[in-house]
């Protein structure tokens, strides 16, 4: 395989501890190795940043509520299509991008890996089609639990072990990553036309209230020592006040010591913080919690977030929270699409104008990127648009830019409509931190991928790691205008994945060597989940189960990380 | 204002898609610049002069410039899509799209235009002599944003589905329009000067709908409100107004609720709708079977489009069963 040598790039590395230093990167093999011989490919980067390939721990990119969107949403297409060209194929959509476009968009920025966030299992094959068909990047896809009958009745049991063996064989069944919990019970409830709006309301019929599903499922992923935490999304989400469940939820792991072979520390990730930092009991007096959560955050070591940063586009909202979807659009009048999965889950999806204009919309804004400015501890916080849900993961690199430069946010406030409501509502106005280049590479690699027990793989330019690496256009010391920094996070100058170079010049050659990411945990026989599974099937599922297994030829290139949790 | 003038020199195999026929895109231009410009047939891209003689040249600006279009365009797409001043002007037929998403200045086309004109239609002026088919100034696909604003002007008839999702504007059909008027329409204002046929603002919450013809039949979710003399062509009028659409959602302002309306004159209304079936009943004369049997020579029409034919060509609506035998009795 080829070699490379980046030369003279500043380099920014928290594995290595390197913070913009002139460093030499080299690529042997797909990996980053120590040196390199005299024959190695020089790549020059004087004056440019070279970093790791990032990693994103939660997006809506492959499934069928990702492909609903596409397909009840031809006006997303309008306009964005580009015909097939050297090495890409013909690819468009804004805010649910075909599968090549996924891929092209998010190598083209610098990412590498990529985290699915939430896989229905009775709908796995689809979420594994659309991986395979996404090109470049690594991904898993977190399967949903937090709304499954299975778990609901072994929790109520008090049984563990059979939480533990079900896990691991969902896990495996649709080759899946980590356990997601989306509304733990509500989107159950919603089957009944109810919803759970704090960690206290039963589930109807299945008596068991969300505090107890979070808890459960955390202990049993600590049983399990999975390379990932739970990673949930609370109840509540979207509505005025909601904080105090928010931290409600967070309490239930407090003290809580995460046990498992890859690094990882902590034993919850709480995703799109935004959407559950709310205060205020209306729409009318709405306003910013970010700074008590981000607090709680900074307090409590063993928890990680991610942002869920609004971008002001117009974008689709998709989500596992079915009772949530129903809710929006009730509020916003637009075209609603709502299924439930069988013994599952449920979903929701419905089109989103976050126009700066609206009060509200803007001071979601604020509170996305208040969250990133309050957190102390870049490691444990992570940038994401909850895409597309808060806007299309394409405005990363817009998203970046606000993080790192007050004057590009003072200017947005200022811009607004209700600037002095938006301004009195958050306290965005008077946070001027500026996050460095380092932190926002801890914020977008080493970060998401030791909370994805993944810190030796990727997110890092140690020797034997995979050579995903970065080569942007831009000099932290010499940023004259914010804008440098949206036009140098939108494409690199160039990209390696696993050592291949991927993108040159800002535009894709390569459609790489794509994995699929999945966690085959061993636990012993388990006879008792065996028969329940084989008895759920024939009584209460519309498909046998041998049409329900993502069988190995859905994922022709696989990354298998073994958990030995016998 | 400096004019270009286009005439079509070669009819296309497939369909032309011209959306950069535009006074914006051709301001600034010479004659051989503008020739220059693509068009695509299929996936294949070709350049205007392949397909049009281009004469004079572009003004300074998009306002400064009109374009008068010549010579069989029926297999034009897109003349005037997203323009925003300036004039066009075609004399013949336009296929679909004709001023779609259109923002500024004046089409004017002399013939019929075919389905999805003007649809997004944020503003200027939209003129059909004849006859426009379905999705006149309706949404895109998907899109919940119908025409927002200018004036669409038909002298002949629209087809179905006119006005879908209209926000703002004004629609003006001089003749009839087929079934799903302004569905979903949430502000706007059309007026049918001819006849409606059936599910006239189905899902309507806000907007004003006059039928100066007949509604063929009122949906059963609009309430008549009553008679109002109301101001139409600048002069009043009595027009029985009925509510709705009463299976929707409907705003409040000023504690007073909101609905879509629709203003029938007084005396038309539903009553007269079976004067509507008796005079659209009516068989085809021989002479207009010749003329349809030379239409379709050798060809395999189905019922649609033999019937849209009859519909267009002869102004005669008949059922498809009717049309079924007309087609059947033509075969033997
Ligand atoms: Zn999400």
């Amino acid at each position: 395989m080829s070699e490379y040598i980046i030369k003279n790039g500043k380099v920014y590395d928290p594995k290595t501890g390197i913070k913009g230093d002139v460093a030499d990167v080299c690529i042997k093999d797909g990996k980053i190795a120590d040196k390199v011989s005299s024959k190695a490919k020089v790549i020059d980067a004087k004056g440019k940043t070279v970093m790791a390939g990032a990693v994103d721990i939660h997006a809506h990119v492959a499934g069928p509520k990702v492909n609903e969107g596409r397909n009840y949403r031809p006006e997303d297409k309008l306009f964005t299509y580009k015909p097939t060209g050297k090495n890409t194929r013909m690819s468009g959509g804004f805010s649910i991008p075909t599968t090549f476009k996924t891929g092209y968009e998010y190598a083209r920025m610098g990412y590498t890996t990529v985290m699915e966030a939430a896989m229905p299992p009775l709908y796995a094959r689809h979420v594994h089609e659309e991986i395979k068909d996404t090109p470049i990047i690594d991904e898993g896809a977190l399967p949903v639990f937090g709304n499954n009958w299975f778990v609901f009745e072994y929790l109520k049991n008090n049984e563990m072990d059979n939480v533990c063996a079900y896990i691991a064989w969902l896990l495996k069944t649709t080759k899946g990553y980590g356990i997601k919990i989306v509304n733990p019970g509500g989107s159950e409830a919603w089957g009944w036309g109810e919803n759970c709006t704090t960690v206290d309301d039963p589930v109807p019929y299945f008596d068991i209230t969300p505090a107890e599903i979070v808890k459960g499922l955390l202990t049993a992923n600590e049983q399990l020592g999975l390379p990932h935490s739970i990673h949930i999304h609370s109840n509540n989400l979207g509505n005025p006040g909601n904080y105090e469940t928010t931290l409600a939820t967070l309490k239930i792991a407090e003290g809580v010591k995460a046990k498992n072979k890859f690094g990882r520390e902590q034993v919850l990730h709480h995703t799109h913080v935004q959407f559950h930092s709310y205060g205020g009991d209306s729409w009318v007096n709405f306003e910013s919690k970010a700074k008590e959560v981000a607090e709680y955050f900074n307090k409590n070591k063993n928890m990680t977030m991610d942002l869920g940063c609004v971008t002001l586009d117009e974008t689709t909202t998709m989500t596992a929270d079915g009772p949530f979807e129903h809710h929006l659009t009730s509020l916003n009048h637009l075209k609603w699409a709502n299924v439930d999965v069988e013994l599952e889950t449920s979903s929701g999806i419905v089109p989103y104008v976050y126009d700066p204009n609206i009060k509200v919309c803007a001071i979601q804004w604020a509170i996305g990127l208040e969250l990133g400015l309050y957190a102390k501890d870049p490691l444990r916080t992570f940038i994401t648009t909850d895409h597309p849900n808060a806007g299309p993961f394409t405005r990363y690199p817009r998203v970046i830019k606000w993080l790192m430069s007050d004057k590009s946010r003072q200017e947005m406030l200022k811009g607004f409509k209700h600037s002095e409501k938006v301004i009195a509502a958050t306290n965005l106005a008077s946070l001027d931190r500026e996050l460095s280049m380092f932190e926002i590479v801890q914020m977008t690699r080493a970060g998401p991928a030791k909370a994805l027990g993944l810190e030796n793989v990727f997110g890092g330019l140690a020797p034997g790691m995979d050579a995903d690496v970065v080569v942007y256009n831009l000099n932290e010391d010499k940023i004259k205008n914010p804008e440098e920094i949206e036009t140098a996070f939108s494409a690199a100058d160039c990209v390696f994945k696993s050592g291949t170079m991927v993108v040159e010049n800002r535009e894709v050659i390569s459609n790489g060597n794509k994995r699929t990411l999945w966690v085959d945990a061993k636990v012993p026989e388990n006879k008792q989940v065996e028969r329940d599974v084989q008895m759920k099937f024939l009584k209460f599922y519309s498909m046998t189960i041998n049409n329900y297994e993502v069988s190995n030829h859905y994922v022709p290139n696989p990354y298998v990380i073994e958990v030995d949790s016998n | 204002m400096d004019i270009v003038k286009l005439t079509l020199t070669k009819v296309p195999d497939l369909y032309l898609e011209a959306e950069n026929v535009t006074p914006d895109h051709f301001a600034g231009k010479t004659a051989q610049q503008i020739g220059e410009l693509h068009v695509h047939l299929g996936n294949q891209t070709a350049k205007i002069s392949d397909y049009f003689s281009v004469e004079g040249k572009g003004g300074e600006t998009a306002a400064d410039t009109k374009i008068v279009i010549a010579g069989p365009t029926d297999k034009v797409k897109y003349i005037g899509m997203k323009m925003t001043a300036g004039e066009i002007e075609v004399q013949g037929n336009t296929d679909m799209y004709t001023a779609a998403w259109m923002a500024g200045g004046k089409i004017h086309v002399k013939g019929n235009v075919d389905s999805f004109c003007a649809i997004g239609m944020t503003g200027g002026e939209f003129i059909v002599d004849g006859n426009a088919k379905n999705y006149l100034a309706a949404s895109y696909r998907g899109d919940w944003r119908g025409m927002q604003g200018g004036k669409v002007t038909v002298k002949g008839n629209a087809g179905s589905d006119t006005a879908t999702f209209m926000i703002g504007g004004t629609i003006d059909i001089g003749g009839n329009v087929d079934v799903h008027l302004g569905t979903h329409a949430e502000g706007g204002k059309i007026i049918i000067r001819g006849n409606a046929k059936g599910r006239v603002g189905g899902q309507m919450v806000k907007g004003d709908i006059f039928v100066l013809g007949q509604v063929e039949r009122m949906m059963p979710s609009y309430i008549l409100k009553g008679e109002e003399e109301v101001e139409l062509d600048g002069k009043k009028q009595m027009f029985q107004v009925w509510i709705g659409d009463m299976g929707e959602r409907h705003a409040k302002r000023k504690g007073e609720v909101i609905y879509g309306k629709i203003y029938v004159p007084t005396g038309a209304g539903e009553t007269a709708a079976p004067a509507i079936h008796t005079e659209k009943r009516k068989k085809l004369t021989d002479k207009q079977i010749e003329h349809l049997k030379e239409a379709f020579k050798d060809q395999e029409p189905t019922v649609q489009q033999v019937r849209t034919y009859i519909y267009d060509t002869f102004d005669v609506d008949m059922k498809p069963m009717q049309v079924s035998r007309l087609i059947d009795g033509i075969k033997r």
